[in-house]
């Protein structure tokens, strides 16, 4: 895995609800803590696009999808487990 | 659906689902604008019933509808369902719009989340296509991803809230455990069942083998309904409930004509033949004709022009008309005029439920004025006492309230017992009119002897006839009774010519009596007449008698006196005079 290659995120939310603005908060000290310049995170918020939800699949809120690198995977919920995030970014070796 | 019963100061408090029964038991359908939980095991039936009241909606209710699919694909569902006739594809360009919302299997979970990206791409699909009616099936998958029972709680929560304030009329459907009832109380369908304002369980069971399905409706606010578990069936259309009617909802009329058994002396016995509108109920041993009997029921009807029904539980279609042929009833011809129709059902598989429902549906499919059922009591068979005796209650309650002409068969059973009207599904109670066939066996033979033993409102023979079947047809016969016996078969045949020979002979007599008298009679005529001749000679005789002695006596004195007068000695005079 090239240290070079650039995550992008993309995080639906709904609005700041309690959950979608954990989620957002823990996204942003994951990029700060071991992707520092090497992310991209585009912010849906569904209250105001609603129609995405229908069109990219996306039910349940909040929602990170990882575009890049492949393969694409979603990560449903707060993102407060660090770890489990670290692991479906591929980053767990390198934290430890 | 029902007018009436759910219009309410013109606004419309309750949803019809469209499902056959479902709308009476509940008085109309599903409360309007509220949430309803239905629950139910594994293949109870929660999609179908939840996609029929979609569809039921869209289709005839101008209220488009949303299926969220939590759980199976909507191109699975369609293709499940399409063979409901339910057009699911053309609905589904406007009417009806199928959610996709099944968690992706790849998914990877880190905290708690919630539904609120969902009801926000639902509001705007919502508003786009105007839906009233929303359907969250499989609601179980998605609660248990959350991770624990206060997020749970909290998206229930949500989810009603979101409904109420839509305004819509919601489903969400929950997989409950097999053991039910004691998995409804536990999290979170506890907290959904009283959340909701109508809760619906569904329940699949088999009893002695055979599959039950039944609903019951264990909750409904602001609202009256049938709580009782009312047996339901999965058919070709869809949904069908078998909704126990409740009191005071039948408008049975009574009439007072009559429809002929088919049988021209048994209409006599009953003063006319049977009302309509009646239940007929014949028992009999196996071989006492009963079908038969059914047969010419059938037959009188169709010959009347009326739309009959024949249920065989026993017999093929083309075996119940060649059977009936050989006795002189004919039944071809009225099926391919499409008067009649055969329904044969084989009693291997089913349930009570499940024929009652079906028989309904055919006669109304089939516009049935008369149906008969032979034998009713195969629905014994095949389900519980209890469950059969409903089930045949309900049937006779059905064909009255509909003024069908019910002619049912029992078979009961000679090993069983043998004392008269025995019937294992007790239904002699409940029907209008009740023949018994049994057997007699007598002098080397048996034959089958008819009685009526009840017949309401109309008076009947309590004779008991022979039942004589040939190729001619169905009739009955009288029957001797001799030292307390009753004759049958050759016996009544031997007395029967024994009487017609004492009958000449007596006749004979009788004429010979006749002559000899009237002979006797003309012989004293005469003697009368030469007596009162003699008579009226022997009057002139006296007559003469006396006239001739009168004469002689008064010549006798005047020859005296004129004898004095020529002697002249005496003053003869004064005493001429005296005697002058």
């Amino acid at each position: 895995m090239s240290k070079r290659s650039i995550f992008k995120f993309r995080l639906y939310v709904t609005g700041d609800t309690q959950n979608s603005a954990q989620a957002l908060a823990n996204l942003t000290a994951i990029c700060r803590e071991y992707l520092p310049n090497r992310h991209h995170v585009e912010l849906v918020n569904l209250l105001q696009e609603p129609q995405r939800a229908l069109a990219d699949g996306v039910l349940m809120t909040p929602t990170l999808v990882i575009l890049s690198p492949s393969p694409v995977r979603t990560i449903v919920g707060t993102l407060n487990q660090t770890d489990l995030v670290l692991h479906a970014l591929g980053l767990e070796t390198a934290a430890a | 659906m029902k007018p009436g019963r759910t219009r309410r100061a013109g606004i419309q408090i309750k949803a019809p689902t469209g499902i056959i029964g479902f709308d009476e038991i509940t008085g109309g359908g599903l409360p309007r604008g509220r949430t309803t939980l239905l629950a139910g095991g594994p293949g109870s039936g929660k999609t179908i019933f939840a996609l029929q009241f979609l569809v039921h909606g869209a289709r005839y209710c101008k209220e488009p509808g949303i299926f969220v699919a939590f759980e199976e694909t909507p191109k699975r569902l369609a293709a499940n369902f399409e063979t409901f006739g339910w057009k699911l594809a053309a609905l589904q360009k406007q009417k009806l719009f199928f959610l996709d919302a099944r968690p992706t299997p790849d998914l990877i979970q880190s905290g708690t989340f919630d539904l609120s990206g969902m009801l926000v791409a639902l509001g705007a699909k919502i508003k786009e296509m105007g839906a009233r009616r929303i359907v969250f099936d499989a609601m179980d998958i998605v609660l248990t991803l959350l991770p624990d029972q206060a997020a749970k709680r909290r998206e229930i929560y949500r989810l009603h809230e979101w409904l109420l304030a839509r305004d819509l009329t919601g489903i969400i459907t929950a997989k409950v455990g097999g053991d039910q009832e004691s998995s409804l109380d536990q999290q979170p369908f506890g907290f959904m069942q009283f959340m909701v304002d109508c809760a619906v369980i569904l329940n699949h069971s088999v009893e002695q083998g055979v599959s039950q399905r039944s609903l019951r409706v264990q909750k409904y606010r602001g609202s009256s309904f049938d709580e009782h578990e009312s047996p339901f069936l999965i058919g070709k259309n869809g949904f069908e409930v078998a909704g126990a009617r409740t009191l005071g909802h039948a408008h049975t009329q009574v009439v007072h004509e009559r429809v002929s058994s088919g049988v021209e002396r048994l209409d006599t016995m009953l003063g006319g033949g049977y009302y309509r509108g009646a239940s007929v109920l014949i028992t009999g041993f196996p071989g006492t004709a009963k079908t038969t009997l059914s047969g010419s029921f059938v037959e009188a009807a169709c010959l009347r022009g009326e739309r009959t029904m024949f249920v065989s539980f026993d017999s093929d279609f083309s075996e119940v008309i060649r059977n009936l042929a050989s006795v002189g009833i004919m039944l071809d011809r009225f099926v391919k005029n499409g008067l009649l129709r055969i329904v044969s059902v084989r009693t291997i598989t089913g349930n009570a439920e499940t024929y009652l429902l079906r028989i309904k549906i055919f006669a109304k499919e089939h516009g049935a004025r008369c149906v008969a059922i032979d034998p009713v009591s195969t629905m014994s068979s095949s389900a519980s006492e209890m469950i059969a005796h409903s089930v045949v209650e309900r049937l006779i309650d059905w064909s009255k309230t509909e003024g069908i002409t019910m002619l049912c068969t029992s078979l009961v059973d000679e090993m069983a017992s043998r004392t008269v009207g025995m019937s294992s599904l007790q239904i002699s109670t409940l029907a209008d009119t009740w023949i018994h066939l049994n057997y007699l066996a007598q002098a080397g033979e048996r034959n089958r002897g008819l009685s009526i033993i009840k017949s309401r409102g109309t008076a009947h023979s309590n004779q008991v006839r022979e039942l004589i079947l040939s190729d001619a047809g169905v009739t009955l016969a009288d029957i001797y009774t001799a030292g307390g016996e009753v004759l049958m078969g050759t016996l009544r045949w031997e007395k029967e010519s024994a009487e017609r020979a004492a009958n000449e002979v007596a006749e004979v007599a009788g004429k010979l009596k006749h002559v000899r008298l009237n002979a006797e009679e003309a012989e004293l005529e005469v003697k009368v007449k030469s007596l009162q001749t003699e008579l009226v000679a022997k009057k002139t005789e006296k007559e003469l008698l006396t006239r001739t002695s009168e004469s002689r006596e008064r010549e006798l004195s005047r020859g005296r006196t004129r004898v004095r007068e020529l002697r002249g000695g005496d003053a003869a005079v004064p005493r001429r005079k005296k005697t002058r």
